[in-house]
This record gives structure tokens, sequence and C-alpha cells, in this order.
């Protein structure tokens, strides 16, 4: 059982939990993950540790609500308790000075750059951070990933904060206006990485990203997470969950992402989809 | 010769008793045990079929070494749990091994009745003898040495470690075993279905060594967690890894990441882990499919088309590159499955598995086979039949082609040498690996086998660890070397 010490809701359908978990607090590092379980009959659900407290023993990870699992977190409260906490899971990402990065963070992937790009800057790299989402509401972790860059760029799809458009446009025009980029980091919806992965290899930018693909024990043992790089088929619990971008074959981890919509529907009672149901 | 010229008169022997067990129209229907078990009459009468060898020959076939005439002669007597002490004295897990190990292949081939008819139940008679203890027992434990102030770190809780932990203890020393997961029991609840072992039973065996004092972790996928170098550099004077052959193998042929292709583990720890036939109850999902087809031909090929039947499919079938001769799936398990109505495509091979166009399986392309001159592994190697091809209408495949072991500890610990496979090398007997301290058994050094050689090997480590951290035995002679003696409780 860990216990929950804080929940916010951080954006519309977006949750931070901060769980106590003193062991992973103290090992983790940037780009790893935890599996969290609810209770007895909830599911596993792998989540990207964004901050870690190592004097008060916690992790935050924050996740958007999408199906019965996630929403099952959700409703933890303050004070709650959390059945199993897991980790820290999967490959660390390789921090090292390399010069200029580009942390890129789209929608909640901004939680798992936020730590990366911290990382990149106590490593003594030039960190050029880069955040987006469809709408100011939705922005996440502005302050906080603003504090680790050298410079923050922020963009929203309506342009209501920031610059209006892709994080793929201030990319390119960082690109454009001669800064030279030595690694490209990007960490957000599929689409969004795919995007950025084909501005940087344009731009020879070695670009990594991490992958979420639907997992179940996250220790190797499963193969529901595998992902195919480079031809090659690659277990993102493992092996992972961040890899070479322009290797990756983002068709096959689109399709594997929705193995299970139908079902996610079927086991929910989501009241926005009652309310869609009623009005039809 | 009239039967009355005898003298005394014999009772002619019974025949060996089967074990009552749902109807498989009906079973094919439900994820409850299969089996009901002997009742005490039928477990009575099979009892008094054995000859009480004075040198039984049914021990030497026991990894573990159970002492068979003896438990068998207590149930005879009424004694069930006697009996069941007998089994727990040098078995931490009679009710799992009662069920699932292959008796066929070890003790009851070596019986002597097996010579001239039918060897003794054995494997029935101790599953009986450790339910009947299980519901009937005072819970009362074995004697145990005194402590000796060493902490043993055992890594993973399947059959290897927890048999491992469970004579660690006996012998006096702190044990603490780590599970990556959020349940105990490694294989036997993560992979094996309920329907062959229930969850239950696994979790009383867990919950018995719990009562023996050893501490459970759970959620401790050590070497990321921690690493065994930290184990050691911390609270531990010795670590046995026992973390089992994890890393499934895929075929390696086109579609196997389509949406609708589960590697066994997947599909398995899905169904019993997560228990996700019981969605959406249990929030984890499964694909129900219509058809399905399971590549392989083990007890694991075997307990996934079981599955993919409960689990509503109208047609499941077990294909495989051999005859059925060479499957290494237990009699028992095929005849299960047949019985149930599993259809078995064997000397077939896939080569492809085919999409709808959205991500999804539609087919599978297999090519028929002949089996050729024995090979490697000394069966008859299976020889593509040219023009054979034909597609299975399926949409569900499950890969049951086996397991390497699980890379996190080899990949996370200094100085632990592995086979070109990742399988961490030791010495049979001991399981000390190339690092000091630290010892392994069970499937991550054998690769994929089964539960009582696991056993068998935490059993070995046991006594070469107790051994390593300066305790020889009363005897004299070395741990590693005396690994067919039950560890006498109590010794010091």
């Amino acid at each position: 059982m860990a216990k929950v010490v804080c929940r916010k809701e951080i954006a519309p359908d977006t949750v931070l939990l901060e769980v106590e978990s003193p062991r992973i607090a103290n090992k983790r590092k940037p780009g790893q993950f935890v599996i969290l379980k609810k209770d007895e009959k909830g599911e596993r659900i792998p989540l990207t540790i964004a901050k870690s407290n190592a004097v008060e023993g916690t992790i935050s990870v924050i996740f958007q609500v999408v199906g019965a699992g996630t929403r099952g977190l959700a409703e933890v409260a303050a004070g709650g308790e959390i059945q199993d906490v897991v980790g820290p899971l999967g490959k660390p990402t390789e921090i090292r000075k390399v010069g200029t990065v580009a942390a890129i963070g789209g929608g909640i992937g901004t939680a798992v750059a936020y730590p990366i790009a911290e990382a990149m800057k106590a490593a003594g790299n030039r960190v050029i951070g880069i955040t987006g989402a469809r709408s100011r509401e939705l922005l996440i972790l502005e302050d906080e990933f603003e504090a680790v860059c050298d410079e923050l760029i922020v963009c929203t799809d309506d342009g209501t904060c920031g610059r209006k458009g892709f994080v793929t446009e201030a990319l390119q025009e960082v690109i454009d206006r001669g800064e030279e980029v030595h690694e490209a980091l990007a960490i957000g919806p599929v689409p969004m990485m795919r995007a950025v992965c084909q501005v940087t290899r344009a731009a020879g930018i070695p670009t990594v990203v991490s992958l979420n693909p639907i997992m179940v024990d996250g220790t190797g043992m499963c193969g529901g997470c595998r992902v195919e790089v480079g031809g090659a088929t690659k277990f993102a619990c493992v092996d992972g969950p961040e890899f070479d971008g322009h290797a990756v074959n983002w068709d096959v981890l689109i399709s594997r992402q929705a193995a299970y919509k139908s079902y996610e529907r079927r086991g929910d009672d989501c009241n926005l989809l009652k309310a869609g149901e009623e009005q039809a | 010769m009239s039967p009355e010229k005898k003298k005394p008169a014999k009772k002619p022997r019974p025949p060996r008793q089967k074990m009552p067990e749902q109807a498989p129209e009906e079973r094919a229907k439900n994820f409850l045990e299969v089996p009901y078990g002997y009742t005490p009459e039928i477990a009575e009468t099979e009892a008094s079929r054995c000859l009480q060898c004075r040198k039984p020959a049914c021990v030497q076939g026991c990894p573990v070494a159970v002492d068979i005439p003896g438990f068998i002669r207590r149930v005879a007597e009424g004694d069930y749990l006697g009996a069941a002490r007998v089994i727990k004295s040098t078995n931490s897990l009679p009710a799992v091994c009662g069920r699932v190990c292959p008796q066929e292949e070890q003790c009851e081939q070596l019986c002597v009745l097996a010579r001239k008819g039918e060897s003794v139940a054995v494997g029935r008679l101790e599953r009986f003898a450790a339910d009947y203890e299980r519901e009937h027992g005072d819970g009362s434990v074995p004697e145990k040495a005194p402590p000796s102030g060493k902490r043993v770190a055992v890594v993973g809780s399947g059959p290897a470690g927890l048999t491992c932990a469970g004579d660690l203890v006996k012998l006096g020393h702190e044990v603490t075993v780590f599970e990556a997961l959020h349940k105990a029991g490694g294989v036997l609840v993560y992979g094996i279905p309920e329907f062959r072992l229930p969850k239950a039973i696994v979790q009383a065996e867990v919950d018995y060594l719990k009562s023996l004092g050893v501490k459970v972790e759970l959620n401790r996928p050590i070497g990321r967690s921690e690493t065994i170098d930290e184990l050691l550099e911390g609270d531990f004077d010795a670590v046995f890894v026992g973390t089992g052959a994890g890393l499934p193998y895929f075929l390696g042929i086109d579609g196997e990441n389509l949406n609708g292709v589960y590697s066994a583990n997947e599909y398995l720890t899905r169904s019993n882990l997560m228990k996700a036939y019981l969605f959406p109850e249990y929030e984890t999902p499964i694909i129900k499919a219509r058809r399905v087809a399971v590549i392989g031909g083990g007890n694991v090929a075997m307990d996934a088309a079981r599955t993919a039947l409960r689990l509503g499919a109208e047609k499941v079938s077990v294909v495989y590159r051999r005859s059925r001769e060479e499957m290494p799936a237990r009699n028992e398990e095929i005849h299960h499955a047949e019985e149930e109505g599993i259809d078995f495509q064997l000397l077939t091979n896939p080569t492809r598995i085919l999409g709808d166009g959205n991500g999804w399986v539609q087919g599978m392309e297999c090519l028929r086979m002949q089996l050729g001159e024995p090979d490697d592994s000394g069966r008859r190697r299976p020889v593509p039949i040219e023009g054979s091809e034909f597609v299975m209408d399926v949409d569900v495949v499950v890969v049951a082609i086996g397991n390497g072991p699980n890379p996190l500890i080899p990949q996370t610990t200094r100085g632990l040498d592995t086979s070109k496979w990742g399988n961490i090398n030791a010495d049979e007997q001991s399981g000390q690996t190339s690092k000091p301290g630290v010892f392994a058994g069970g499937d991550v050094v054998t690769g994929a086998a089964t539960v009582i050689l696991a056993m068998g090997a935490g059993r070995r480590s046991a006594a070469a660890i107790d051994e390593y951290l300066g305790r020889p035995l009363e005897d004299g002679t070395s741990g590693a070397g005396s690994s067919q003696e039950p560890p006498a409780d109590g010794r010091s």
C-alpha cells in the first residue's frame, strides 16, 4: 500500500498524484516509469515518473483520464491509498553533455520531458524547451519546465497561450534561426512524436522518443509492449521506454495502442459517453 | 490353478484409482479446477496399492526426494495429516506438485507396479494429503533450527525461489523473497491457469512459508529497484536468483506485431494474474476471439488453448510443427485438451500472420510438414512439404514456443556470467554462480523446464547456501554434495 499525499487536477482530465514511495524516490532516474495498480481488481498502469522528492520520499506521476483504469486512479483522493506501486522500471535516459538539446513535450508528455530537461541542463547542456497543448488550460508544468530551460517556447493549437501552432513549427523555427541543435527529445502523443521526428530527420538531428505502448508486467515478461525499432522487435519495458525516434515504426505503434479501444468503452461508464448516447 | 489352493488367499490389487473430474463439455465453459481430487475412501484404496518397497525406486525419481512410501503408508492407515507432514518435511509446495508435476516421467515411471501394470498414483495421493492438510490441519509448522543470524535474499517467488526460501528458513536463516509482480508465486500465479492450479492454493502455500517466517516483498523488480550488488552490500549475506524464464520468444514471421497476436505469457498473465476472464469486473481486458490458433506443443500451449476455449472461442487449434509423439506437453494435458474439443493441427508450421488491413489478425498461413532425420534434440526434424500452404481463419494467435531467461538480473549484476542465450551460468549441484555469495537455479539457469525441477534446484541451492554461510552439515558432507538428502528439521 502506498499513500497518496497529494492529488491535483492540473488541467481538465489531467491528474497529478504524489505518492509515498521512498525507495523509488531515492532510486529513480529521469526517463524511468512506475506501474500503479489501484486495488485488487485494477489494471496495472505504467506511468513515467515526473518528479521525485527524495527527502519526503515521494514520487509524482501525471496522467490523463482515458479509460476505466486511469479513471479509477484519478478517483484516489489525497490521504487515500494505492495498492501497488512498482518501480523504477525501464532504462533511464542517457544523460550526457552534447551541447544544445531541444526538449519537446506535447500535452502530458511535458511531464516526462521536464525531468529529462532538468537532468540535461544539470549535465551542462544548453536546453531549449518546447511545450505544447491544444489550448491554454491543457498546458502543464509551464513554470517548472521554464525554470530548467535556457529558453522555453510555449505553443497552443488555438493560440490561447504563447505561439499559435504545433511544437513542430516552433522547432522548425529554432532550426531555421541557425541554432545548432545536437539532440532532440520528443515526448507526447504519438502523432506529435512522429511529426517531430520528420522535422529532425530532415535537419539531421538525432532524436530520442519515449514510447508508451500497452504493457502488463513491465519487466520483460509478457511482450505486450513490443515495438518495432529499426526493423527489430523490442520490448519497451526492458529495452526502452526510450528509443531512436528515427527508427521507430510508428504505424505499428499506433495500431497496437488501439488494441483495446472497444474494451475501454465496454468496460467503463463514462459520463461523457453516456451523455453522448442520450443525445443521440 | 484355482485360487482356492492359494494360502493365504490374496486380495486382488485394486486398479489405479481415477480422480473424479468435471465433464469436458461442462468444464470447457468455466475456470474451475478440472479434477475434484480423491475422496478419503478412494485415496485409501489407491494407497493400499503401494507395495511399500524396502528400496523404493520412486523416491529416486523425485527431484526433492519425498519419502513416497512413507506418506502413502500414512494415507492407507487413515493418518492424512501425518502423510502431509512427511511430504512437507522435504517439499514446501505439495498441493502444487500434486497437481503440476509430471509424475509419469518421475516417481510413477519408476514405480515397481508400472513394470507389469499401472503405477501407484503418487501425484494424486500427494494432492489428496496436501489438500486434506490445508482444509483440516491445525496450521502447525515444523521445528526450525536456531537462528543463524544470517540473512538471505531470494529473488523471484516462483517454484525455485519459494522452495529455496522454505528450506533456508527451516535451517534458521532469515529469508526475504523479492517478487517483481504484485502477487507471489511466479509462474504458478501468472502462468498456470486457475482450472489447473487454483490461485487460492498457491496463496495458501505462500502463506505457509510466511508462517515459517519467510518475508515476502512484492513489487520489487530486483535489478531495477535495487541491484544484487546492493543487496549484498546491504542487509544480505547471500542471494539466490530464481527469476525464471520470463522473456517470451516470437517466431520472427511477418504479421507478429498485429493486434490479436499474443505471447502465451501475455495471454496467460492477462487471464490468470489479472483475471481478465472476469472483465469488466476486473479491469484488465483480453481479446475474446471467435477462432484462436495457439502455436506450440508444450504444456503452456495446452494451457493457452484451454484458456481460449473458456474465454468463449468457437474453435481453438493447437498448431505444432512436429507430430503428436514429439509434443513436449504432458499426456494428461493433451488428453484433457482433446476431450474439451481442442483441434490439433499437427505437422503444421506457421509461415506468416495475415492482417485485415486495419492492424488486426485475420488469418494465418501455414505449411504442412513431414518428419525427416533426427535433429540435435533427437527428435525427427520437421521438413516442409512443398506447395502445401494453406490459410487458417483465425482472429487471435497465441505464440507458445518458449521463453528465454529474464534479462534484468544478468544486465544489472556485475561479474555474473551468462551463457550466450542469457542463462545464468551456475554449478549444476550447488547453483553457485561466478559471483561469490550469489546462487541461481530453476529456469533462469536451465531454460524453460518444469516446476519440480526448479524446486529441486532451489532445494540444492538452499543446502549450498547454508554451507556457504558457515554451517557445515552434521554428517560432515558438503551441502552441495548431499542434495539428495532431506534437510532434517532441527539440525544445528
